[in-house]
Parts: C-alpha cells; structure tokens; sequence
C-alpha cells in the first residue's frame, strides 16, 4: 500500500444522528429501515398510493418520487437537479473524490462519459463473453458437488468482480479488496464517514499504483484505453480524472451486477415454473433477462436539488436531496401492468433499471451480458435449485439492492 | 394493413440504452458510442413491421418514432 492509502482522513467523523424506527412512512421514511431493507415493495405501494413525491426530514431532508413519471420528469431535469451527490447519507461533506461522470453535470458530464462509452458497447462485451462463461464455471466447479451453497457468498458476487478485474487489466484474486471497500463505501459509508474515507484512501493508493505502471509500460486493458484517450482539445485526461473514473468502475460495476445475477436467482429459486421455462425455452432469456432487471432493480441513485421546483404537482425545495428509486418507478402499475408480477416474455418493458436521460448506466450492457451468461450456465449446470429452508436470505441496506445471503439448495425437492 | 413504415431515432432522445438493437438488429445500428441509428433511411422491409413497433414500445427514452407512409 502507498502512503496515500495509509493516510487517516481528515475530517474527523462527525457524530451521527439516531436512526429510530418508522412510524409514519408517508411523512417519515427511512431507506435504511429494516423492513424497508427486507421488502420494500409494498412500502413503495404505499407511499405511491400517497403522493407521487414524498418527503423525509431524515438525511437532512430527502424526497423520494414514487412513480414511473416522478422519476422520469426529475432524471431528465438536469437544471434543478444535480447529480454532484449522488449517495443519500446521514451528512453533506464537501464535494470531493468525484467519480465522473456519474457525478458530474452538463456540460462537463458529455465528454466523461464519452470517455467510457466505447469500451462498453454490445460489440466490446461479446468479445469478453467467453471470459464470463468460464470465470461462472469455474466459479460452480467449486461448490456443486455440495449439493448446495450460499450463492451470494459463491457465486453472484464473483462473477463482476472478476469480470471488471479482467477488462481493468488487474489481478483478478484482487477482488475480495474490491468487495471490502464497496462494502465500506455504500453500506457502511451511510452512517459512518470515517469508514467511508478510508476505503476511498485505499482504493486511490492502488489505482495510483496501477496507473504508475502503465506510465511505464502500457498495458492491453481498459486502464491504459483511459491513459490514452483525449479529451475535445486533444489533451489526456487527468491521473485526478481516470482515478475517478475508476472509482466509479469499481463501485458501480460490482455490487450492483451482483444484486441483479442474486435476485434472478432467488426469483428463480422461489419460482418452479418460471425456472422450468426458461429451462424448456432458452430463446425467452433477452425479454427474462429485461423482465428481471425491472422487477427487481438494484440500483436507487440520488439527486441534490438545486432550485425549486415542481414535480408531478408536488414543491420541491432546493438543499434537499433526491432518492431517484428506479426500482420503485419500475413497480409502478400506471407504466407496467401486473407491475408486482414477474412475466418473461413482456412486450412493451421500458424499464428504467439503468436509469433515464443522460446518466444512463454506462455498464448496462456489460451487466446485461453479466446477468444472461451467469443465469445461463448456472441452468446449464444446476436446472434445479430451491431456497433453504434451513438458512436465511439476507438483503443489501442502502441504495443497491440485492441478496447478500442466499443459501439454495440443488436438485428437485423430496 | 396500412403503407410501409419508417423509423427515425431521435439523437437528442437517444442515451444509448440499445434495446432497439438487441430486438431488431436488422433495423437499428449502434455508433462508437453505443447510440442507435435506423440503418439506411429507416424505411421497414416488409416482415419487419412486428420487430420496428416492439423496439419502439421498449424504448426507455421514448426516441425511437414510426411512421406509416
């Protein structure tokens, strides 16, 4: 580890407010709240039978929009709402550690993306396709003779670790550090800043060593594409801006792709008939594969509101901030009918999983390629599975949503 | 049935999400930057129609216009 990824952070954690359970979701409600954590969904109902846009006093006062329409009219208003913070937590620090162009605003956010757009095309993943397979493979050659595992422990979690460690041109066993720091950063970084700035402080240590490497030797991998590339005027971009941009890589990349390969699992695990399907007909995995990101979308992003406003009819009022929950906007039965019912083959699936307007995921076809080969070859190897009744599903808190504890058992039940 | 279609994809709308080309690949093309383009003029061949309509209803951005000519 360099210096810099020793050294203590500089503000001292500030005190954290008490989190007391909720009492009064409509006018009161709490991301962070257990039974928000274990099944948000008819929370969601709530609030959106409510208002199409509530407010908490919580996280120094933070509005959710509830519906399809709410969430597209706030994504797609760059003027009154930035993207300078895009984490809802117990504090406002100073903006700093950007991770571009996630966190930034027109007209600084078209040429950082334009930066990482090429290496992630439809036609870049098919070329690391057969990586994926493999690294799933040898993933479940490792725990299918148990009969069963924890396939968020095993499996779920592995599969982007590996697969952006491989297209970053790193150490692919680095990947439990990655895991750690994520952890730390959206978890633990909600009400706990000290945790928070040290994985931050980490991970820029061993990025800069990475990039000092590659200053002496260029690598084939998507640090040194960064490295390389020129911004409108011809200039490389700043060892400050690739830095960022790997941050955001790391944290956006992984946990999030893991939520997504667990919830299908844990669908598929709960739901016989869905499973057997997909199983009598593949062809149906691109629509499944969509149907599943809408219904159980990990990712909620956050906006900082900036002026006021008015959205869906409701005030909105500049110092708050803004949970821009995807997953709720995509369980909204105005936009999806049978919202709260998984259907492979839906037609018309314009969800918002990988969010609406200018910040739209840049990994999406990543994670999608991802989510169909891990699916794939986990039918392929194990057809049948179930939830274990012996052990506990345990879900992410915070703004990724995903099973981090998914015991399954193999084989057919009796 | 009505006259041939044609579909047009709106550059200010489109962000690149590419649900038009993993569903009609004969009719959408996707630039360096993953942004979807009609190919050609956009005109539909005839068999096409069902694919040029489901791309339309699944895009998230509401970028993608079809037109009977």
């Amino acid at each position: 580890m360099s210096d810099s990824a020793r050294a203590t952070p500089d503000a001292a954690a500030p005190e954290m407010p008490d989190h007391p359970p909720v009492t009064d979701w409509i006018h009161d409600f709490d991301h962070t709240d257990p039974r928000w954590t274990e099944d948000p969904f008819p929370i969601w109902d709530q609030l959106r039978a409510a208002s199409p846009v509530v407010h908490t006093d919580r996280f120094l006062g933070c509005y959710l929009p509830t519906t399809y329409e709410s969430v597209r009219q706030i994504a797609n208003d760059t003027e009154h709402f930035s993207s300078r913070r895009v984490i809802v937590r117990d504090v406002r620090p100073e903006i700093t550690n950007t991770a571009p162009p996630i966190t930034s605003d027109p007209p600084d956010h078209k040429p950082a993306k334009q930066l990482l757009l090429p290496p992630f095309t439809p036609d870049a993943m098919k070329k690391l396709e057969p990586r994926v397979r493999a690294i799933c493979n040898e993933l479940i050659d490792e725990f299918i003779g148990d009969g069963k595992c924890d396939a968020a422990a095993r499996y779920t979690k592995h599969v982007p670790v590996r697969a952006i460690a491989h297209m970053l041109g790193i150490p692919e066993k680095d990947g439990d550090l990655f895991i750690k720091w994520i952890h730390e950063i959206l978890e633990l970084g909600i009400k706990d800043e000290a945790s928070l700035m040290r994985a931050v402080h980490e991970m820029a240590g061993y990025f800069a060593i990475h990039i000092n490497q590659r200053k002496q030797q260029r690598t084939d991998d998507l640090i040194s594409t960064l490295m390389d590339a020129r911004d409108k005027n011809g200039e490389p971009f700043s060892d400050m801006h690739v830095l960022g941009s790997l941050r955001l890589l790391l944290i956006a990349g992984i946990d999030t792709t893991w939520s997504a390969i667990g919830s299908s699992l844990w669908h598929l695990a709960k739901t016989p008939a869905d499973r057997e399907r997909l199983l009598a007909e593949p062809e149906l995995m691109p629509s499944a594969v969509e149907e599943l990101l809408r219904a159980y979308s990990p990712v909620t992003m956050a906006r900082e509101v900036m002026k006021d406003t008015v959205i869906s009819g409701c005030p909105v009022k500049a110092g708050n901030m803004v949970l821009l929950s995807f997953p709720a906007a995509n369980r909204d039965p105005a936009m999806f009918p049978d919202a709260d019912k998984v259907v492979l083959d839906r037609k018309e699936n314009r969800h918002a999983a990988f969010g609406l307007g200018i910040h739209r995921c840049v990994g999406s076809n990543l994670a999608r390629m991802e989510m169909t080969v891990a699916i794939e070859e986990w039918l392929k190897r194990i057809p049948d599975f179930r939830l274990d009744p012996a052990g506990q599903v345990k879900w992410s808190e915070g703004t990724v949503r995903g099973p981090r504890q998914l015991p399954l058992l193999f084989g057919k039940a009796g | 049935m009505g006259g041939r279609l044609k579909i047009h994809v709106d550059q200010e709308k489109c962000q690149g999400h590419a649900r038009c080309k993993a569903l009609a690949p004969e009719l959408f093309e996707l630039d360096e930057f993953g942004n979807a383009h009609e190919i050609g003029d956009g005109s539909v061949p005839a068999g096409l129609e069902d694919k040029a309509w489901l791309a339309q209803s699944n895009c998230p951005e509401l970028a993608i216009e079809v037109v009977e000519e």
